[in-house]
């Protein structure tokens, strides 16, 4: 029980005393999290919706593999970039590997099918509503892609959020590309494993704390954003 | 609207549409005129709905043709609108759900407002126009989805069964501003299993039964004296059956 009790207070001082190391962490956490959802929403919305729009040979096909790798291990996402990025390997000539670029790829490749196929749920159900009254209008392909989109923003904030929780709580990715090295690759997720390797429970716990407010947090702002530009409907 | 540039008459020829395993619409020729209120009657799946889709485009016939005679190269799709049986209402303002199809349409950006205005007014919901639509009732949406149609000017208004989930007071909307649509040139097409409706309204009945059309006729005649038995049927009010033997015993 005192590992708890100094675990609160560890994390209390941390956070009052505003520790630039802590800080450092959390602020790389955030940026390689936060870059790789947004180039993930950027290509996984899209191709949620392509797959929920478009009839063509092999379409459930991609809908069981985008639904199969929401699954997808981190470990195994971390040892595909890795063998990718590293000096053997076809971009190992870039020199990523143990970059934060690395862990942003690595999350990438893990959120992207997790935000494409719930987004082609949520499509897939607005497109059996509108797609009849989008034709009749005459609207393009490209334009209808685009309405759906927008009008399933509210459902769709959520996907982005669900990748966002998939990709700042996961350590086994950028634990292997990244390497957890100090002031340079170091996340809070990496940094939990290595505190509690050491023995550091407190600081561990400490840091865990952090992440789960930080987590709670970006979902509160989401939920207030949700219900004062949507009012009648997060209610 | 001047005849000339009309892409009614519209026509069908032997148009048939069928799924895997069964034929939905079956031979069906006739031609439609550039004016009037045509009304299809017809019981639950004789094909009413499917008839409207093939003649919108939205689906294409298995066999025949659709021709639209005043076409003249230009793509009909751009002088027809629909207005479906269940309200479609885009996730946005009364307002934006009209200025959508406009923007489709290329309808000038100055011009938009007002047609909009105009349209909000014409259904009676001038005081929503920044209302969320799908916060508004079942009744308004469909008048807002007339709206939304009246608003693209069309040479051609498809309806199916606008009226089927509505009380007595938006329907009274509904078949005044289909009327004054009527007044101003648009050909209406329109499909209900409602007699009293169909009374109402039609200047000309296609009754239509298992995919086929048993009879196409001014309204008056129709309903003085149906040509065809099943109609007759219809009519009286009597439950229609898929086997005619069992129908007039």
């Amino acid at each position: 029980m005192s590992d708890i009790g100094s675990a609160f207070a560890t994390a209390f001082a941390l956070i009052v005393q505003g520790d630039t190391h802590l800080g450092e962490i959390v602020l790389l956490s955030l940026q390689v999290s936060v870059g790789a959802v947004i180039i993930a929403s950027v290509i996984g919305l899209p191709l949620g919706a392509a797959v929920a729009m478009f009839r063509f040979p092999g379409r459930s096909v991609i809908a069981v593999v985008l639904n199969a790798l929401m699954g997808l291990p981190p470990v195994v996402v971390g040892l595909i970039v890795y063998l990718l990025l590293s000096r053997a390997g076809p971009f190992g000539t870039l020199g990523l590997l143990f970059t934060p670029t690395a862990m942003v790829i690595a999350q990438i490749v893990l959120v992207t099918p997790l935000i494409a196929a719930l987004a082609r749920q949520v499509i897939e159900d607005m497109w059996t509503e509108y797609e009849e009254q989008l034709r009749s209008f005459g609207t393009s392909t490209g334009r209808s892609l685009r309405v759906l989109l927008w009008d399933g923003r509210y459902s769709l904030l959520i996907v982005v959020l669900a990748g966002f929780g998939r990709a700042i709580a996961e350590v086994g990715a950028v634990m292997i590309v990244g390497g957890n090295i100090d002031h340079a690759t170091r996340v809070m997720t990496t940094a939990i494993a290595l505190e509690v390797s050491k023995g550091d429970i407190a600081l561990a716990l400490g840091l865990g704390i952090v992440l789960v407010a930080l987590s709670i947090a970006v979902n509160g702002v989401a939920f207030v954003l949700r219900r004062t530009v949507a009012p009648g409907r997060a209610r | 609207m001047s005849n000339a540039s009309r892409i009614l008459p519209l026509e069908l020829r032997a148009v048939t549409f069928e799924t895997e395993r069964h034929r939905l619409i079956k031979e069906m020729s006739f031609q439609l005129a550039a004016e009037g209120r045509t009304i299809i009657l017809g019981s639950n799946g004789a094909g009413k709905s499917l008839l409207l889709r093939l003649c919108h485009g939205l689906i294409r016939p298995s066999q025949g043709e659709i021709i639209w005679q005043g076409a003249a190269g230009r793509d009909p799709k751009h002088f027809q609108a629909m207005v479906f049986q269940r309200p479609v209402m885009l996730r946005r303002s009364a307002a934006a759900n009209i200025h959508f199809p406009l923007s489709i349409r290329g309808i000038p950006r100055s011009s938009r407002r007002h047609v909009i205005e105009e349209a909000l007014r014409l259904v009676g919901l001038g005081r929503f126009s920044r209302t969320p639509a799908h916060l508004l009732s079942i009744g308004e949406q469909q008048r807002l989805a007339l709206a939304r149609a009246w608003a693209l000017k069309p040479q051609i208004l498809f309806l199916d069964e606008p009226t089927a989930n509505l009380d007595p007071a938006a329907t009274h909307v509904i078949e005044e501003v289909i009327a004054e649509m009527d007044r101003a040139g648009t050909k209406i097409v329109m499909t209900t299993h409602d007699l009293g409706q169909a009374r109402r309204l039609a200047d000309e009945i296609m009754f239509i039964h298992r995919g086929r059309l048993l009879e196409k006729a001014p309204a008056a005649a129709f309903f003085d004296c149906p040509q065809n038995d099943m109609a007759r049927s219809f009519l009286r009010g009597e439950l229609l059956w898929w086997q005619r033997r069992e129908l007039t015993p």
